[in-house]
């Protein structure tokens, strides 16, 4: 690694080793403000025949090279840095996800406590989650003692107690982990890395539990007092163990670690660090989603809490089968406006999950996949919204205006009245022929209230601009202003339900190029151009029925912003109801799926 | 941009195979490097460690945790056997005291004085390693497992479930596209590869479970037909371990979908010939198909090899196969690749080329959809 003083950085080169592609952009100074100028892609190389993931990367960066007429690579296949007058970077970084990520299992002593903060610690790393064990788990001991040796995670975090509680628990879970001997990924002389990050009176025991076996190492308790996390010493700790251990077996790893500038890290958790400088800059609430082939990534700052989840098996090639099993073929068809034939659609999903890189060519079958990814984008947020919460267990000191609030602990702090943007990425939502397309997406999955922007990640730069934003936040910055987000506009909710037909609300619009007012009813949605780059304030006076924010009945002013979309005004209520009838469903939707223009050429299908 | 290159599944008359036979953990390699091996022959073997069973000698017995050492009747690293005393309490002036017998036979492992928690360690279990196919051992991992290499005919499926299974090579179908119903399955297909057309039923396969049938191939399978056989809904392509009583494998995909012409007459070539079989798919990162293989007879090596083509380049005149409605399963050769992304049906914009079905007509498919039939 060289160091290099930023004010000297003018030409960042970033990969993202995924699983399936290795990704390359090219950040350069341009007219004194960083920008992003151009990005190859290349198949990864981290399976057999190749089995060097440097391959993949020197060929994707290669086609950066081609297209920006800058030799980045020498004649001895590495990359050149630092940079000279026109080669070369001033700083190489990288993320990886290849070879199925970063998978680990966690333990706590109770799950909703410990276990629970233990599961975020390595979830907000990066990590798969591939379970969770608990004192209160409802398994038998030699049940969890035979799970742990079925998995073969790449390093387990143990958690359990608060500083100077009970160390009973905590050392029982380790003896079960200690005699399962679980068998790392890589296999081989690969000893599997232990993370303890419990109650640091039971250091000594858990020390002695454990034998050579496994590579223990000992960081701070991430909940040393059962009214805070501190999860910031067990994700360093998984990150170097990641670096040190599991990319370190990976294919070609130790070689592209020697290149890089910065560590490389698990690509959700360069995301997930992009996501809070963000919401931390701007002062906002921020939800961003990843939608791929196998898994759904949901992350999600409010009030400056960061969360992430992963759902396993939500994706649209790999697991669409699983994606059609959860949400029900019933579910997934309210967002189709024709009829189409389910054994027909059954056998299609089947032949989509076991060839995944196939794409619709026809408008039905895109119909269909966008009717998916909804109920897979809903059903990872509702996973999402379920796991992060306020702290369990934590003790509520109660006023009397609180006596008839039934409110606890371990509430939901995701609040979509709150959400002040919502970030899409993935290949549904990215490739989606229309933006109009992908801004409806989102509205139906996430269901919005109030004032929300939209916007989507087109190329997937975020993970990029996660690890740069750790050695140049300045360029990760204005790059993600510049480049990285499409704006697609505003999303403006109502709260509520009312009779169809009824005023949902009214509203006043003034900007440069709109001057308009207008009023939308209960059931209708309306689409208003609002150019990108453009804003307008936004008068909006609800019904007594409704809420934009400000309580029901209420007025609300708001700045909103344009977008290759424009101004979604969306009258549906919330949450949105959707009659079970399907005739009855394609009834409703077919006029929203016209007001937002969402399918232009569709010609009428008659089945 | 390059070429494009669209792999398609392996279907082959004549290749050199080389198959990994692993132990999951360091153990005995009980053949040598040449030596000849049988399909079913144990060629490596391991013992795993034994199952735990953790007992809690301290809730059992009532006592303090930091008490539990003093009381073992049997020491860390010692057996015990079922009803043996294990524990056994001081008790109040050397009386009263409270036996714990052992509910488990094996080791004792730990005997934890923070927790009262003992682990016992159950019997180590043996692992083997077959060969999987005839063949000659190409290379020892030393302490791990072979290479078991062989000429063989070799079919990749799309889709499978069960795993590792052997058999005789018997056809069912009397065509490509003929279904595999239930009365297509006789008694004498017992512990055989029974080679079907098009889809497969779900009866002609809990037909084949009942008589003993070792492995079933078909063209293609409906969805619902696979729901009734594993009685729940197959939400991610991992299989291999599913134990149905048979080995099934579908060479196209799902729905009313005949066998590739090329595949049904390899395997109808092979009738009579003993064939390993491994459903087992994993469709993610590193993808895995199921296959057949065959080896071939000393008389069939000492042939001339005809050649054939092995993957590669879409290029004019190659036969392909669609893989994806509105065309799903229909082949063809492909006319004309243009280089320029066309905007599709779905409005998307992609690389496509263009194709001449076998019935004459003439369409255009994105790339991504189609799959090169090697042949």
């Amino acid at each position: 690694m060289t160091t290099v003083d930023s004010k000297n950085i003018n030409v960042v080169l970033a990969t993202d080793c995924g699983s399936t592609t290795t990704k390359a952009i090219l950040i350069e100074k341009v007219d004194g403000a960083y920008r992003q100028t151009f990005r190859g892609e290349a198949p990864t190389t981290v399976e057999e025949p190749f089995a060097d993931v440097t391959i993949g990367v020197i060929n994707a960066v290669t086609e950066v090279q081609e297209l920006a007429g800058r030799r980045l690579v020498n004649d001895d296949d590495q990359i050149i840095h630092p940079a000279s007058d026109d080669e070369g970077c001033d700083i190489y970084i990288s993320t990886s996800s290849a070879g199925g990520g970063l998978q680990m299992m966690v333990g706590g002593v109770v799950k909703e406590m410990t276990a629970a903060s233990a599961k975020r610690a390595a979830l907000g790393a990066g990590a798969i989650v591939m379970d969770v064990m608990a004192s209160n788990d409802q398994r038998k001991p030699h049940e969890k003692i035979q799970r742990i040796r079925e998995l073969r995670p790449d390093m387990i975090l143990v958690s359990g107690g608060t500083d100077g509680g009970d160390t009973k628990h905590v050392v029982q879970i380790a003896e079960l982990i200690a005699p399962a001997k679980p068998q790392p990924r890589f296999g081989g002389a690969y000893r599997m890395p232990v993370i303890y990050a419990g109650n640091k009176d039971a250091v000594p025991a858990i020390e002695s539990t454990f034998d050579e076996s496994v590579d223990l190492s000992i960081v701070e308790n991430l909940r040393p007092v059962l009214e805070q996390e501190n999860l910031g010493p067990a994700r360093d700790a998984i990150h170097d163990v990641f670096l040190e251990h599991v990319m370190a077996h990976a294919p070609g790893y130790g070689r592209l670690m020697e290149w890089t500038d910065a560590p490389i890290m698990p690509t959700p958790g360069a995301v997930g660090n992009i996501l809070q400088t963000i919401a931390q800059t701007q002062g906002i609430n921020a939800v961003g989603v990843d939608i791929g082939g196998a898994t759904t990534d949901v992350f999600s700052v409010f009030d400056g809490v960061f969360n992430r989840t992963v759902s396993a098996n939500l994706g649209m090639s790999y697991s669409i089968s699983n994606v059609c099993a959860e949400a029900t073929m019933a579910n997934i068809l309210r967002w189709v406006h024709f009829d189409m034939d389910e054994r027909e659609l059954r056998n299609r999903v089947k032949n989509k999950m076991i060839r995944p890189t196939t794409i619709p060519q026809s408008l039905e079958a895109l119909v269909f996949e966008q009717a998916v990814a909804r109920e897979a984008l809903r059903l990872a947020y509702q996973q999402h919204k379920e796991f992060a919460t306020t702290l369990r267990g934590v003790q509520q000191q109660r006023s009397v205006g609180d006596t008839f609030s039934q409110e606890t602990s371990g509430q939901s702090i995701v609040d979509n009245m709150k959400l002040d943007l919502l970030v899409a990425s993935g290949g549904v939502l990215s490739h989606a022929p229309r933006m109009h397309q992908t801004a409806m997406l989102l509205i139906d999955a996430f269901q919005p209230e109030g004032f929300t922007t939209l916007a989507k990640d087109s190329i997937f730069m975020m993970p990029h601009l996660g690890v740069a934003a750790q050695v140049h936040p300045q360029a990760a910055m204005e790059v993600f202003e510049r480049d990285c987000l499409i704006y697609l506009g505003t999303c403006v909710a109502a709260q509520g339900h009312s009779k169809p037909g009824k005023t949902c609300f009214t509203y006043n619009l003034e900007g440069s190029s709109i001057n308009e007012s207008g009023e939308i009813a209960y059931g209708q949605i309306k689409l208003i151009p609002l150019p990108e780059g453009e804003t307008a304030m936004m008068m909006v006076d609800p019904s007594r029925a409704f809420d934009l924010g400000a309580g029901p009945g209420r007025r609300v002013q708001h700045l909103v912003k344009g977008g290759t979309v424009g101004l979604i005004l969306d009258g549906r209520g919330r949450e949105l109801e959707l009659p079970e009838k399907r005739t009855e469903c394609q009834q409703m939707i077919k006029p929203w799926i016209e007001a937002l223009e969402l399918y232009p050429e569709l010609e009428p299908v008659t089945t | 941009m390059a070429q494009a290159y669209t792999p398609g599944l392996k279907v082959t008359n004549r290749i050199t195979h080389r198959c990994r036979r692993q132990l999951p953990i360091k153990g005995e390699v009980l053949v040598q490097q040449g030596d000849r091996v049988k399909a079913q022959q144990v060629v490596a073997r391991t013992f795993m460690p034994g199952d735990v069973e953790p007992v809690n000698l301290a809730n059992a017995l009532s006592m303090p945790p930091d008490d539990v050492k003093e009381c073992m009747l049997k020491e860390e690293g010692q057996r015990i056997e079922v009803d043996e005393p294990l524990a056994q309490t001081k008790g109040m002036f050397g009386m009263f005291k409270s036996v714990y017998r052992s509910k488990h036979t094996g080791t004792i492992e730990t005997v934890s004085d923070v927790t009262g928690q003992v682990i016992i360690r159950g019997e180590p279990i043996p692992v083997e390693v077959l060969a999987y196919m005839d063949g000659s051992v190409a290379e020892v991992l030393p302490d791990e497992g072979v290479i078991v290499e062989e000429e063989v005919t070799f079919v990749q499926g799309i889709f499978g479930i069960g795993g590792e299974t052997f058999g005789t090579v018997k056809m069912a179908a009397v065509s490509h596209d003929q279904e595999l119903k239930a009365d297509m399955i006789m008694p004498d297909m017992k512990d055989c590869v029974v080679i079907g057309g098009g889809r497969v039923w779900h009866e002609a396969i809990e037909k084949a479970i009942d008589i003993g049938v070792a492995a079933v191939v078909a063209g293609g399978i409906d969805d619902q037909d696979l729901k009734e056989i594993l009685g729940y809904n197959l939400g991610v392509a991992i299989t291999g371990t599913e134990d149905i009583g048979l080995t099934l494998i579908v060479t196209e995909g799902f729905g009313d979908i005949a066998m590739a012409e090329r595949t049904y007459n390899l395997l109808h070539a092979r009738v009579g010939d003993f064939a390993s079989v491994n459903g087992a798919t994993q469709i993610r990162a590193g993808v895995m198909r199921p296959e057949i293989i065959i080896p071939l007879t000393d008389q069939e090596k000492a042939d001339e090899p005809i050649p054939e083509h092995t993957g590669g380049q879409l290029d004019p005149g190659r036969p392909v196969r669609i893989i994806r409605d509105p065309y799903f399963g229909l082949i063809g050769e492909v006319t004309n690749l243009p280089s320029e992304p066309t905007i599709l049906g779905s409005g998307s914009k992609a690389r496509v080329l263009e194709v001449k079905l076998s019935s004459g007509d003439c369409v255009t498919i994105p790339r991504a959809n189609v799959e090169l039939i090697e042949s």
